[in-house]
């Protein structure tokens, strides 16, 4: 097998709106879809993430694809499946409520390993909530939201540029491992306008769809390659393929028993948990000599650096660890911070979902302290400031 | 013994090369109508010609949702309710795929409801094949929006009462431009239908009436599955171009079927193509057929 990110190869420049842009977070996530070559979007609206679809719907008559408005959030969320296996890259874009509806989808992507992107412009929750007003309440529903095991990768922007390069990421890494990615913007980021760079278009690097060259009569749609993920073909092609979301062997016909059951889960898992360092990416500042590291992530980050700064202007040893890459978790680097600092401090717009990640992975090593908001605004940097100083006493 | 076996080798069914014959036996029991509608499938695609590697099938869940795992062709076998919506995502990606979607009453019509009459309403061009069992087979009979009001089935012990979908009615009012209704009795004629909705472009819709020996007819004590075949016999009218308002169905009453709707309309790219070409002129690209790469 060839080296995976070996793969990538420059953008299609009729996506690529190269040049400096005045962007929300929202556009910006729609632009990097172009860019990485998303020529599918189906969308039902729904605040504050319709922009996305919006700007979409606008351009891609201009760049060559489809977009769809569909009657659901069901059906919006299994027509970019069913676009993806007729050969485009595709996404969907929806907040809470229409993210509920979509965990259906989620599964079935997973389980029948289809490369696509669900983008959450997370607001208040539970139910309709807030439509207008941010929250970060949906980080767990994206790790564990469809029913039974999977594994997921979830990325987490905090500013417009984000939206733009990550998306590119978000699509990069569903070719490469053959699954949903979850972008999980929040409606502060979404909204933000903000300076994005989009690069030529040469300068972009998209992952290409990981197509089999077996030839008809040979392909098996779930044989893996040596990292755990099968080629992949299209409809109408010749290849006469099943999918199924039932448990399935590597012909991709139904097996309904533990042993079919367990090697397919256990594959699921492990081709993203295997990458688990590959797939982590974060932001660290400060760490060496910190007592206390600030975990954060998306707006929440933001408000964070400023209760660091803060705390850094009393002197106060203070780190920061940014996490972009929330799924899979990378317990790994929180093992390592744990090892050495007296405690972790995780502002989230959540009444506590990420900190107990961190408090797992911390094993007990670091004491961690969340600082809870019910969403709806943003964390008011002195009372991370005030959880910062609380726990270096 | 062994000649009778040679014999019965090199005989070999003419549909067996659109089946996956390393997956038969398959679940359905005996007496069920739905293999019938397979074979009357198979038969279609050798007489209308259409290239195989074109066609895709896309079921939902259920007995009739199990078709997409039988025939030897690029096969979905979706989420329950949603073959249409994924249909939909895969005929526009690839606008060259011939599109069936194969699947239950209770899977298009209930849990699948609002996309049928949508994908109807916006004429995308699939084909939509609809076994009607009057129940919820796979998971033990329970009753569904088609259940003539009477039938007795796990759920509706003392016998239905809601009023059923007549089906041809409600996609032919949500913009449907071919509905038919056919039995499992009817093979001819659902052959027929079959092969001329893939000379049809936009939503076509064909009902196949489908004993269920096992979980309907049982437990309306109405005999076997041949019984119910004669029923279809007996009962049935061939009614061509009868307004779909007057073939609703009732418990064990007539049956009006035949080809009741048959009309042109411009499907979902055709609008939406002369739209964008329209308003942006040469700023338009149509999109390729395969966009991954």
């Amino acid at each position: 097998m060839e080296n995976p990110t070996s793969l990538l190869r420059p953008a299609d420049p009729r996506g690529v709106l190269t040049g400096i842009h005045f962007l929300d977070g929202d556009h910006a996530c729609c632009e990097g879809a172009l860019a990485a070559g998303a020529r599918f979007a189906a969308g039902y609206p729904i605040t504050p993430s319709t922009e996305v679809v919006e700007r979409f719907a606008a351009r891609i008559p201009k760049v060559g694809g489809t977009f769809i408005q569909m009657e659901d959030e069901l059906a919006a969320s299994i027509a970019i499946v069913g676009a993806a296996w007729g050969g485009a890259k595709a996404f969907t874009v929806t907040s809470g409520p229409g993210f509920s509806l979509m965990m259906e989808h989620i599964g079935y992507a997973a389980m029948t390993e289809t490369p696509c992107v669900f983008v959450d412009v997370q607001r208040g929750g539970p139910s309709t909530g807030l439509p207008t007003l941010p929250a970060q309440g949906d980080m767990m529903q994206a790790r564990w939201g469809s029913h039974g095991d999977y594994e997921i990768i979830a990325l987490c922007p905090n500013s417009p540029q984000e939206c733009f390069d990550l998306t590119i990421r978000a699509f990069n890494l569903a070719e490469q491992y053959r699954t949903p990615v979850m972008f999980m913007m929040d409606e502060c980021v979404g909204h933000m306008t903000e300076k994005v760079v989009i690069p030529p278009a040469e300068e972009i690097l998209v992952y290409p769809r990981r197509r089999t060259t077996a030839p008809p009569g040979a392909y098996l749609p779930y044989r893996p390659e040596e990292d755990l993920v099968p080629p992949m073909a299209h409809a109408g092609e010749g290849h006469r393929f099943h999918i199924t979301g039932l448990t399935h062997d590597e012909r991709g016909y139904p097996a309904m028993n533990p042993e079919a059951q367990d090697k397919l889960v256990r594959r699921l898992q492990a081709k993203i948990r295997n990458a688990v360092q590959e797939l982590a990416s974060y932001e660290e500042q400060d760490t060496e000599a910190a007592e206390v590291v600030v975990v954060s992530y998306g707006i929440t980050s933001r408000v964070a650096q400023r209760a660091i700064d803060l705390a850094r202007k009393k002197g106060l040893p203070v780190g920061k660890l940014r996490l972009i890459t929330v799924w899979p978790f990378p317990d790994f680097k929180i093992r390592e911070l744990a090892s050495r600092i007296k405690a972790f401090v995780v502002p989230e717009l959540n009444m506590g979902q990420i900190v107990r990640e961190v408090e797992r992975a911390a094993g007990g090593a670091a004491k961690v302290t969340g600082v809870p908001h019910a969403g709806g605004t943003v964390h008011r940097p002195e009372v991370i400031l005030q959880a910062i100083e609380e726990a270096i006493r | 013994m062994i000649e009778l076996e040679q014999a019965a080798e090199a005989v070999e069914n003419p549909v067996e090369p659109f089946l996956r014959m390393d997956r038969i036996p398959h679940i359905w029991c005996p007496g069920c109508g739905i293999g019938t509608t397979v074979n009357c499938f198979a038969r279609a695609l050798l007489e209308c010609g259409v290239d195989l590697n074109k066609v895709a099938v896309v079921s939902g869940i259920g007995c009739s949702g199990r078709v997409a795992g039988y025939v030897k062709l690029d096969s979905f076998h979706t989420t329950h309710g949603r073959a249409i919506p994924f249909a939909t995502g895969l005929k526009l990606a690839n606008p060259s795929l011939n599109v069936v979607v194969y699947s239950g009453d209770g899977d298009l019509s209930a849990i699948g409801g609002n996309h049928l009459i949508h994908a109807a309403r916006r004429n995308i061009d699939l084909k939509v094949i609809c076994v009607n069992n009057f129940i919820y087979a796979m998971t033990g009979g329970q009753s569904g929006p088609t259940t003539p009001a009477s039938a007795t089935t796990s759920t509706s012990p003392y016998g239905a009462f809601e009023p059923a979908f007549n089906l041809p009615h409600l996609v032919d009012a949500a913009g449907a431009v071919y509905v038919a209704r056919w039995t499992a009795f009817h093979v001819r004629q659902l052959t027929r239908s079959m092969t001329e909705i893939f000379n049809k472009r936009g939503f076509c819709f064909i009902e196949v009436l489908s004993p269920c020996p096992t979980l309907f007819e049982r437990r309306n004590k109405l005999g076997e599955g041949l019984d119910t075949m004669k029923y279809y016999k007996e009962k049935s009218k061939v009614r061509n171009g009868a307004p779909t308002g007057e073939v609703a169905l009732g418990y064990r009453d007539e049956i009006i079927v035949g080809k009741f709707v048959d009309r042109e309309r411009p499907d979902y790219l055709d609008l939406m193509r002369e739209r964008l070409s329209l308003q942006l002129g040469n700023a338009y690209v149509e999109a390729p057929a395969c966009v991954c790469d």
